[in-house]
């Protein structure tokens, strides 16, 4: 080593989990959600101004539960830079897993007075199939709804991820995938109720479902969650796993030659992204009373990604904003002008990648600091934008490191 | 037994401690026959830490590696020179398993096959590369990049948990300060001027703590004083790591090699000269195909 006269060096703590006006804005959602909201919907009478609807009650529970989808599509795109088209799927998956348990818990309440969920007897099945087996036990439900996504997800991630494949590629295939399964759920011989899918739901637990109680339980316990894997992702994305997902975003063939493998660490994200989608999807079925194969659809996959992108990737609370952006845009425009949405939508895309390439958090952190994006930060999201036109080699690394016939040869 | 061959045994055995206390010869000796227990780690008792044989590459039908035969003493500091084309990155990409050959022997001591690894396995098994084009992780400060290198468990769950203890602490900040990079800690790696950022990887490998350095063109894009200080840290690390340097620069070459460390030249895919800087400067193949009259 070379003599150097050793002054005193101080490296960086551990940054802690939420800085102290972190922790106060947390306290603070926390105490809105838990709070706030049941007080403002269910003790301030309804002619009040600070009266919270049933309405809004729904519209919000709702959102929060594409804030996790959200959450969880930044942990795999954001800060991993793998673009998963396909997160919808899980979150229907969760959604199908809390559904069977509440066609369940209907009993001998529905039109046919059977014991059969109402579709099946349509179908002149006489026993409910195998795969229900275990939608009568609550605790099954909640083991499922964490188990379904999670298998999936991991025999689907370690193909992709064991041949190494990459950018638009992997979105591509995870694309397909959904597409796949809404065609398989569809099917009234899979056994999920066909294009109907389950709905008519009556009772959650024994309880009743559509009372304001029920909901603003539901409501607390979506609030809740969410705040849990937000904190949950600050602490993945703030430990050296965070870093190396990142580093595999930023130079996956330097994390290679650092001695890391890189399969495990994307597999373990990926699954931990898809169980949270899982989660939420369980959450939202028994809000919107609803849960069919149009979950599936590509294009809700696609939202997830622009909520994200909205919000500003690998940041955390971006996303969460985001969602609630689109989401609230969403409800208002498909009122006031419906035919429009979709425009409004894609024109949101192409103006958050081309002009905003941190998303509304990145604007704002802009402002504050009062100056031009710093250049990694735009680079960052040149290069990602880059990888998803399908270049699967990280650039930094160059025609260096690539090994194709004849170029890498002759450096 | 009679006493007779008691005591033609005891002679036996004398002869032996004496031969064994005679020590380690050049070749290694008695430690490097059949019948021991090789360690656990890099078996260097064959004295040498890597060695390529009769290796093969060919990418549609351009044979970029040809028949290459290289190996590199422990501790030797073995200069690579070659012009474009020769195959010097894909051999540094033969061994450290990003490219498998068509055919040939790679091992890392003597009994480590390296064909039997992939990148990672080989990187934790003591083998550091730097590329030819700065790669460092831009998004993350200097600090986490450095951390990242370090040396220590890297699976899953270990990475979830870890945090620095004194020692790492005190290696980290050697490092920094061998790099000239301790003013600059919690810069973003992206804000680095390009020379800055070659020391940064340099830095990593350092924290990988490898047994073999590979280095590809570390002083591209350096300026002369960086370039200096370069080559004296790869001078002081010589000795307790073995360093592969491939460059262009002859200066830096010279001032690395000295006027007796082995300069290879490779070309077309093989060993077309090896000798020490003077001989391989005066070679006439050599100047033909690489330096030019």
């Amino acid at each position: 080593m070379t003599p150097n006269t050793p002054s005193p060096l101080t490296l960086p703590a551990r940054a802690p989990l939420l800085s102290r006006g972190g922790w106060a804005a947390f306290l603070v959602a926390l105490i809105l959600v838990c709070a706030v909201a049941p007080v403002l919907n269910m003790a301030v009478p309804e002619g009040s101004a600070f009266h919270l609807s049933d309405y809004m009650v729904g519209l919000i529970g709702k959102i929060m539960c594409y804030a996790i989808c959200a959450l969880a599509m930044d942990l795999i795109w954001g800060y991993t830079g793998i673009l998963s088209l396909g997160h919808g799927l899980f979150f229907a998956l969760g959604g199908y897993m809390m559904g069977m348990y509440l066609m369940r818990q209907i009993g001998r309440d529905g039109s046919y007075k059977s014991d059969l969920p109402d579709f099946m007897v349509f179908l002149d099945w006489k026993e409910l199939p195998w795969h229900w087996a275990l939608s009568g036990s609550f605790v099954a439900t909640l083991v499922l709804i964490v188990a379904v996504p999670a298998l999936l997800a991991f025999v689907f991630g370690w193909f992709a991820f064991r041949s190494r494949i990459k950018g638009v590629y992997f979105s591509i295939i995870t694309q397909a995938l959904t597409v796949a399964a809404m065609l398989l759920f569809f099917r009234n011989e899979t056994g999920f109720g066909g294009n109907n899918g389950f709905t008519d739901f009556k009772r959650i637990l024994g309880i009743p479902i559509a009372t304001q109680e029920m909901r603003m339980t539901l409501f607390v316990l979506t609030g809740a969650t969410l705040l849990g894997f937000f904190l949950l992702a600050r602490w993945l994305v703030g430990s050296k796993y965070g870093r190396v997902l990142q580093a595999i975003r930023d130079a996956e063939s330097r994390v290679m030659f650092s001695g890391y493998n890189p399969l495990p660490y994307k597999l373990s994200i990926w699954i931990i992204s898809a169980v949270m989608c899982g989660v939420a999807g369980a959450l939202y079925v028994p809000q919107v009373g609803i849960i069919n194969p149009g979950e599936m659809s590509p294009a809700n996959s696609i939202e997830i990604a622009i909520w994200a992108a909205v919000g500003g990737r690998a940041t955390l609370v971006g996303p969460i904003i985001g969602a609630f952006l689109v989401n609230g845009a969403k409800s208002w425009l498909t009122v006031a002008a419906p035919e429009y949405w979709l425009f409004f939508l894609g024109g949101l895309f192409i103006v958050v990648t081309l002009f905003l390439p941190n998303g509304v958090v990145g604007l704002v952190r802009q402002l504050r600091r009062g100056k031009p994006v710093t250049a990694p930060a735009a680079a960052a999201a040149e290069r990602s934008l880059e990888s998803e036109a399908g270049e699967d080699v990280p650039p930094s690394v160059g025609a260096q490191a690539t090994t194709l016939p004849g170029q890498g040869a002759r450096a | 037994m009679t006493p007779d061959l008691m005591e033609q045994g005891a002679q036996r055995l004398s002869e032996h401690s004496a031969r064994a206390a005679r020590g380690k010869t050049e070749s290694g000796g008695r430690a490097a026959s059949y019948g021991r227990v090789a360690e656990a780690g890099v078996d260097l008792t064959h004295g040498r830490i890597l060695y390529l044989e009769d290796v093969n590459v060919s990418f549609d039908g351009f044979k970029a590696i040809n028949g290459l035969n290289l190996d590199i003493a422990p501790g030797e500091l073995r200069c690579i020179i070659g012009p474009n084309g020769a195959g010097k990155t894909t051999m540094m990409d033969i061994i450290t398993g990003k490219t498998r050959p068509d055919s040939g022997t790679v091992y890392f001591g003597s009994t480590i096959d390296l064909l039997r690894h992939n990148e990672p396995q080989i990187a934790q098994l003591g083998i550091g590369r730097k590329f030819q084009k700065p790669t460092v992780f831009e998004q993350l400060t200097v600090f986490e990049n450095l951390e990242l290198a370090l040396k220590t468990d890297k699976r899953v769950k270990p990475s979830m948990f870890f945090t620095l203890d004194s020692a790492q602490k005190d290696r980290l900040a050697q490092v920094l300060r061998t790099i000239h990079l301790a003013d600059h800690v919690n810069r973003l790696a992206g804000l680095l001027s390009h020379g800055q950022k070659q020391w940064l990887e340099i830095g990593m490998l350092l924290m990988q703590d490898p047994k073999l350095l590979l280095l590809d063109e570390p002083v591209a894009g350096m300026t002369d004083e960086e370039t200096a200080r370069t080559a004296e840290l790869f001078l002081s690390l010589k000795g307790q790591h073995s360093l592969m340097v491939v460059e262009h620069d002859m200066h830096f070459i010279r001032a690395i090699a000295g006027e007796q460390g082995t300069v290879t030249v490779l070309a077309d895919g093989s060993v077309l000269a090896e000798g020490t800087i003077d001989q391989v400067q005066a070679d006439e193949r050599v100047i033909e195909v690489y330096l030019g009259r």
